[in-house]
């Protein structure tokens, strides 16, 4: 017999209106690492929360070392060396490192917390993994992959063997997933079995031992990552061919829509984040900012969208005069804005996936009239987007919460798109999502420029820039420091680039 | 087994009775008759015209303070200064009551108008300080209920009167209060106030539920983020939703001004309707339609009570007592949550 640390066999769990699990398999051996692969919404997230015991499953049952257990909820799966990290992190802002990683188990002395001691564990926990945490710091003071290694350490501190990570790439910087990659060897070498969602089929490839596949919430089956390849991985989760590349004729730029002009912005601290960029994007063309996470990205994004004001220079959208207007006005004249963080700025989480759909249009007819809702047109309106942009939601009265993570993303991605606006800011937009969605998001933004928009699309995933963008504007350090053509570079280049090394040569400010 | 829906409505229907059980629990405990305690509880309420009238009287101003907290809870703010709104919004009903001479048709919606602006105008000056600077509401709110407590004293004492402990009685013209009414319930204070409460729930529902208005206030409310990204003012929906809450509360002074008593007498404490208001909103599920039935509860705890010591020998602190174990069972609703979700999760 095989030596399982986890079985779940022939899980089946179901919310109102929907079927998110129907008779899946997953069998984790000691000491692997096990993709877990499907679609957005394919029940991936429903399925590891029934496993650390968020959810109690309507069938099926679940072995620890081959004994049928009943995890009744997240303690049960905490004693049991069950730990996860979830899509979304659940962290104390406040607190500091260590804080967080005992909370709910912290160690006692005379009744007190043996904060120190608790200190020197964490210390030498994130030692032992090469985790490399401070556990002084707070955690509103780190970074998004550090906080990350605070969720896995926290799993660590309280015992874990089995180890659940949801998504743990789709927030990171290429950099960033080169460590956790390096992260994750290390804790198999240490014993402890993994299972691991994630999108980028690379990253299965190159980690994983096995993988399972779900497709609309049915277990399709589990292969052996020696024995496939991306492509079949792909098709056994979308149920068809998926094409990498994506096909589009040259473009056809015409007038210039978006015009930055020796744009500064400083960034929460006051500190200058974008040092005097000049940029063009024109009608019928997407400019990819190339670029590693802090360089200004996100300061450039919030100065043309008004959410933040400027300190100098100026920005033009179709020769109009747009800087410093507010986020409204700059909405008006024709911008759409698909924002990184879709918990923070996209959605309203708890209001109805159809009200999130006319966010910024609710006051404009037909939506509204004479200041009454109607909401008739504002639920048909989402009706027609959920279907052509495929959403998956049981109903358009469902809450965005309630959807999963790559359904919202599609469903900001619709509100935006479908404003046919003039300019697009695509920040991150496939973050999270599918290779079927990513195949489709970026045929989407391909249309649009088509059509004759301008498409700013920043991303730090290098393949969709190369992909998707015709011309790349390398960014670093504020400011653009580099125009290349995707067909004339390569990724090498790129990430040189990237790192600043131009910068002497080009002798940029 | 429970639909969400179900779940919102059974956590306050426990919270309420296991108050009163405890309730129970206490007047055995002290010698009482727990059966007798809530007869006369409910037919001190409900027994007679009058206890009924009496109700519906108190039911009023806690209907209004129940909306204005839970307007603001719905976006976002804790208006604790639904009190000072209350005395400001009594004074100046009363004030234009008192001065003012016309016919009714024009001095009596100007009374009340002049009640919920001045409430307004108490909610809007936390509210700007909140949009602007930041400054958090509760404190603001806070020092603003003793800026209405004792510059409404001095305004009567020195401004409406000639250094006397209360106001001149209003004119008939602005009286919400009708004789048909009062004799009807066997001379209670009942006034037609309750119209308005009832007319401020809906009112409260259509705004915040239909119109584009209310669109923002929610949205505001629940994540100002993404309002801003989505080109609403953050900062003019925290300013509108005080001014309205404060509207409200401002009402409720009316309430008192105009309809129970028809003068406002010097205050030496604080009235309690502004403060009993946060209770009846959390019961309520800061909903409009659940604010009426929590104020509804509050009202006959309220009077009832008055009937226990005469009738029950039973003091009525221990209905003080059972009030605020409903309230604590009502904050603990956290407990009811789990224990019911346990119970479901059994039942599958
Ligand atoms: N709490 C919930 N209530 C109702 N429906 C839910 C809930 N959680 C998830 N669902 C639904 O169950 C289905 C599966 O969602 P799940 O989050 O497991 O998907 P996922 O595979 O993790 O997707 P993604 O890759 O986008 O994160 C979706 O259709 C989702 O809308
Ligand atoms: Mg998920």
């Amino acid at each position: 017999m095989e030596n399982h640390v986890i079985e779940m066999l022939n899980i089946r769990k179901e919310f109102p209106g929907i079927v998110a699990n129907d008779n899946i398999t997953i069998q984790l051996k000691k000491g692997e690492i096990h993709a877990l692969l499907g679609e957005n919404g394919a029940g991936k997230s429903t399925l590891m929360n029934v496993l650390f015991g968020l959810y109690q499953p309507e069938k099926g049952e679940i072995k620890v070392k081959g004994k049928k257990v009943n995890i009744t909820d997240p303690n049960v799966a905490n004693d049991l060396g069950i730990g996860m990290v979830h899509q979304h992190f659940m962290l104390v802002d406040t607190f500091t490192v260590t804080q967080n990683i005992i909370l709910g188990h912290e160690p006692k002395k005379f009744g007190f917390i043996d904060l120190k001691k608790a200190e020197k564990e964490v210390a030498d926990l994130s030692e032992r993994y090469g985790l490399k945490v401070d556990p002084y710091a707070k955690i509103r003071d780190i970074s998004v992959g550090m906080q990350q290694r605070v969720e896995i350490l926290k799993t660590l501190y309280r015992g874990a063997e089995v180890l659940i990570l949801d998504e743990p790439t789709a927030v990171l910087t290429p950099q960033e997933i080169e460590e956790l990659i390096k992260i994750l060897k290390s804790l198999v070498n240490e014993g402890i079995s993994i299972i691991l969602i994630t999108h980028k089929l690379k990253e299965i490839m190159e980690v994983c031992d096995r993988c399972t596949v779900i497709r609309k919430g049915q277990g399709i089956g589990t292969v052996n990552v020696a024995e496939t390849s991306t492509d079949e991985l792909a098709s056994l989760m979308v149920g068809r061919e998926v094409s990498f590349t994506t096909e589009k004729q040259d473009a056809n730029p015409g007038k210039t829509v978006l015009s930055v002009k020796d744009l500064r912005v400083k960034d929460n601290r006051k500190v200058e984040m974008v040092k005097g960029l000049n940029l063009d994007v024109k009608a019928g063309e997407i400019v990819g900012i190339a670029g590693v996470d802090g360089n200004g990205q996100s300061e450039l994004i919030e100065a043309i969208t008004g959410l933040k004001s400027i300190e100098s220079g100026s920005i033009f959208l179709n020769d109009k005069e747009i800087t410093n207007l507010s986020p409204r006005k700059v909405t008006q004249s024709g911008v759409s804005h698909i924002p990184q963080d879709r918990h923070k700025f996209g959605l309203v989480l708890d209001f109805p996936i159809g009200e999130n759909m006319v966010l910024q249009s609710y006051y404009q007819k037909p939506f509204s009239k004479n200041g009454i809702l109607s909401f008739n047109n504002i639920y048909d309106k989402a009706k027609r987007l959920i279907e052509e942009y495929d959403v998956r939601t049981p109903s358009e009265y469902t809450k965005a919460r309630a959807l999963s993570g790559g359904n919202q993303q599609k469903a900001i991605i619709a509100r935006e798109v479908d404003r046919s606006p003039d300019l697009i800011i695509a920040a991150q937009p496939t973050r999270g999502l599918d290779v079927g969605a990513i195949e489709f998001i970026h045929k989407k933004l391909i249309e649009e420029r088509d059509k004759g928009r301008a498409v700013l699309l920043i991303s730090f995933e290098l393949d969709e820039v190369m992909n998707v963008s015709d011309r790349i504007a390398v960014m670093f350090d504020g400011n653009i420091i580099a125009n290349v053509l995707p067909q004339e570079t390569n990724e090498q280049e790129l990430g040189l680039l990237m790192a600043g090394s131009n910068q002497a040569k080009e002798g940029a400010q | 087994m429970f639909s969400n829906r179900m779940f919102n409505l059974l956590v306050p229907i426990i919270s309420v009775l296991l108050g009163l059980i405890a309730g129970a629990i206490i007047m055995l405990s002290f010698g009482y008759n727990p059966i007798d305690g809530y007869i006369a509880l409910w037919n001190g309420a409900f027994g007679s015209p009058y206890f009924f009238g009496e109700t519906i009287r108190q039911v009023t101003p806690y209907i209004l303070t129940g909306l204005a907290i839970a307007f603001a809870f719905k976006t976002g703010l804790f208006n604790i200064g639904a009190e000072g709104q209350v005395i400001v919004g009594w004074l100046a009903a009363v004030w234009i009551g008192t001065t003012v001479d016309a016919p009714m048709f024009i001095h009596l919606p100007l009374a009340l108008i002049a009640a919920a602006v001045a409430g307004g105008l108490w909610g809007f000056i936390p509210g700007l300080l909140k949009a602007k600077l930041g400054v958090h509401e509760v404190i603001i709110t806070i020092m603003m209920n003793y800026i209405a407590l004792y510059v409404s004293n001095g305004i009567i004492r020195d401004v409406l009167t000639d250094s006397k402990d209360s106001t001149d009685t209003i004119k008939e013209s602005a009286a919400l209060s009708a004789n048909w009414i009062m004799e009807l319930t066997s001379y209670s204070r009942l006034h037609y106030g309750i119209i308005v409460a009832l007319a401020a729930a809906v009112f409260m529902w259509f705004l915040l539920e239909k119109t584009t208005t209310g669109y923002e206030l929610r949205s505001v409310g629940l994540n100002k983020h993404a309002s801003e990204y989505a080109g609403m003012s953050v900062s003019k929906n925290i300013i509108l939703a005080m001014v309205i809450s404060g509207g409200f509360a401002g009402l409720a002074g009316a309430m008192e001004g105009l309809g129970t008593f028809g003068y406002m007498p010097t205050h030496s404490a604080f009235t309690n309707i502004g403060f009993d208001g946060i209770a009846v909103a959390l019961l309520g599920g800061n909903n409009a339609f659940g604010v009426i039935l929590a104020a509804l509860l509050f009202g006959v705890l309220k009077i009832g009570a008055l009937n226990m010591p005469t009738v029950a020998g039973v003091p009525s602190e221990l209905v003080e007592i059972v009030i605020a174990l409903i309230i604590f069972f009502v904050g603990s609703s956290y407990i009811i949550r789990w224990a019911l979700l346990r119970l479901k999760k059994e039942g599958n």
